[in-house]
């Protein structure tokens, strides 16, 4: 009975004393501003390096949502963040038209890749444009993942296909449904084709046999840019928070540590710093 | 196996170079999960003593909905908490989505009926006979009830293993109310989740292992507790 009472009440102790930690959570008087974007950028470590600069700045305090592209703009869109970091431009425009976002602004790029089977059944390795190699995987009915999620890199995906003409359905059109790293994994395994941004299948490339036979088409540039919430999308959003984090992101401290972001661990940057530019004149 | 192997070797450098951040992730699961326990403990107990002892209409009814709660699918949980605490949701106004806060209420809905359940079958063991022989000498209801507690006090344990053990393993809801923020409301099992789709799997694996150690510990701890007593008991001739 003692040792129960004794186990028991240290328990209690410990459960006790968090409490009171758990409570106070993250550090008081500092706003928060809620940034919601895309796995990708979360992915690949660039956000923990620059969050830390922009709250050091002060002021605020960040809490970062990383979903998928679709669920980070509809979450701005529904007053459930104050800024948006996504890569989906097409939709991006839409919700900048339907004025629940604004002040769209470039802030880096890098590049789409296309990986498959090392004996290329579909023989795409001549093909130069994304949308002819699509039309070659159809045709040969060779196996393709999509990510299926309505991320960003779905949907530079599905606009491919409606530019090739094609709708992909069979079973060689498989749909993960989930994000970019397990996408990869699930092409290795099914020896299949699959659209990937560069940065995520560099981070995968140990355990990722496919490789890369397209890249370089300007349809497959790969543009970040950060969105302001509209404040008129809900009661609480942090509109004065969201555009100091979206001030940040376009400002020449942030564009710096983009420009050299992921040398250290892959050899090579992972984006090319935008800000100030305009669409038309990124890429090769 | 190799990348067991790896994953090995990097949960020992994290462990024992204590390295900062992995050991703030877990004390962070540790302490949201023991505040999620705890709640549940002081409202499942409750629960689940009136649910076995009294007797009253509509008493199956919430047998059942306390039953299905046992299983309940965590996801399902994460999205109508984040449904209800989002800015654009009813309860909005408390700013608490994306918080540890918000995390303990969801895993306190996965929790609670667990431990309602177990509370409720372990004083339903009890020999009924017991509780007429305590008034019968005397004792008042509270007393009753103190020692009726008493007696059923090793299931009870069990319940509050099965209910830590269900939350601190627990994901989906953590990352859809919590958020996986670094520093704030990032866990174990999201940050495995996390390091998983970067590609680092030897971290992802780091801290699996951690979180099985961890919850091994504790089992290990409460366990001992339990057998213990066990033993104290005579011994059947």
């Amino acid at each position: 009975m003692r040792r129960t009472g004794l186990v028991s009440s240290l328990f209690t102790l410990v459960i006790a004393l968090s409490f009171g930690s758990v409570a106070h959570g993250a550090e008081a008087g500092k706003q928060n501003v809620i940034l919601s974007t895309t796995t990708s950028t979360q992915d690949s470590g660039l956000l923990d390096e620059l969050v830390p600069l922009f709250e050091k700045q002060g002021g605020y305090s960040v809490k970062t949502i990383s979903v998928g592209t679709g669920q980070a703009l509809a979450l701005g869109a529904k007053g459930d963040a104050d800024v948006v970091l996504v890569h989906a431009p097409s939709l991006e425009k839409k919700y900048v038209a339907d004025g629940k976002l604004r002040n769209r602004r470039l802030v880096m790029y890098n590049d789409f890749v296309i990986i498959g089977p090392k004996d290329d059944p579909a023989k795409i390795r001549s093909i130069k444009s994304a949308t002819a190699a699509l039309q070659a995987i159809a045709g040969a009915k060779a196996n393709f993942v999509s990510r299926g999620d309505k991320s960003g890199t779905h949907t530079l995906e599905r606009a491919l296909w409606k530019k090739a003409g094609i709708e992909p359905k069979g079973s060689w059109y498989i749909e993960a449904g989930q994000g970019m790293g397990a996408t990869l994994g699930i092409a290795n395994e099914r020896n299949a084709y699959t659209i990937s941004d560069r940065g995520t299948y560099l981070a995968f490339k140990k355990r990722v046999s496919l490789p890369i036979w397209l890249e370089g088409d300007r349809a497959l540039l790969n543009i970040y840019s950060v969105l302001e919430v509209n404040p008129t999308n809900g009661p609480r959003v942090n509109s004065a928070g969201g555009k100091a984090f979206a001030d940040f992101m376009v400002a020449p401290e942030a564009q710096k540590v983009i420009r050299t972001f992921g040398e250290k661990k892959f050899g090579q940057p992972l984006f090319v710093p935008v800000a100030g530019k305009k669409e038309d004149e990124l890429g090769a | 196996m190799e990348l067991l192997w790896q994953g090995s070797v990097k949960a020992l450098e994290l462990i024992f170079g204590f390295d900062a951040e992995v050991w703030s992730i877990t004390w962070l699961s540790i302490k949201i999960s023991g505040c999620a326990t705890l709640v549940s403990l002081l409202v499942g107990v409750p629960l689940g003593i009136v649910l076995a002892l009294a007797r009253f209409r509509g008493r199956w009814f919430i047998v059942s909905v306390v039953n299905t709660g046992m299983g309940l699918a965590p996801v399902v949980v994460g999205l109508f908490v984040s449904i209800f605490l989002w800015r654009s949701g009813p309860l909005g106004f408390l700013e608490l989505i994306y918080s540890p806060f918000a995390m303990v209420i969801a895993q306190v809905i996965i929790a609670f009926p667990i431990v309602a359940g177990l509370t409720m079958a372990s004083f339903q063991s009890l020999d009924p006979k017991l509780s007429l022989q305590l008034l019968g000498i005397g004792a008042s209801k509270p007393q009753l009830l103190w020692l009726l507690c008493k007696e059923a006090r090793l299931p009870l344990l069990a319940a509050v293993m099965a209910g830590f053990g269900g939350v601190i393993s627990e994901v989906g809801a953590s990352m859809m109310v919590g958020g996986n923020i670094r520093g704030e409301t990032r866990v174990l099992t999201t940050a495995t989740v996390l390091e998983t789709g970067k590609g680092n799997f030897d971290i992802a694996i780091a801290l699996s292992l951690i979180l099985l150690a961890l919850t091994f510990a504790i089992n290990f701890l409460l366990t001992r507790a339990q057998q213990r007593e066990q033993h104290r008991w005579p011994k059947p001739s």
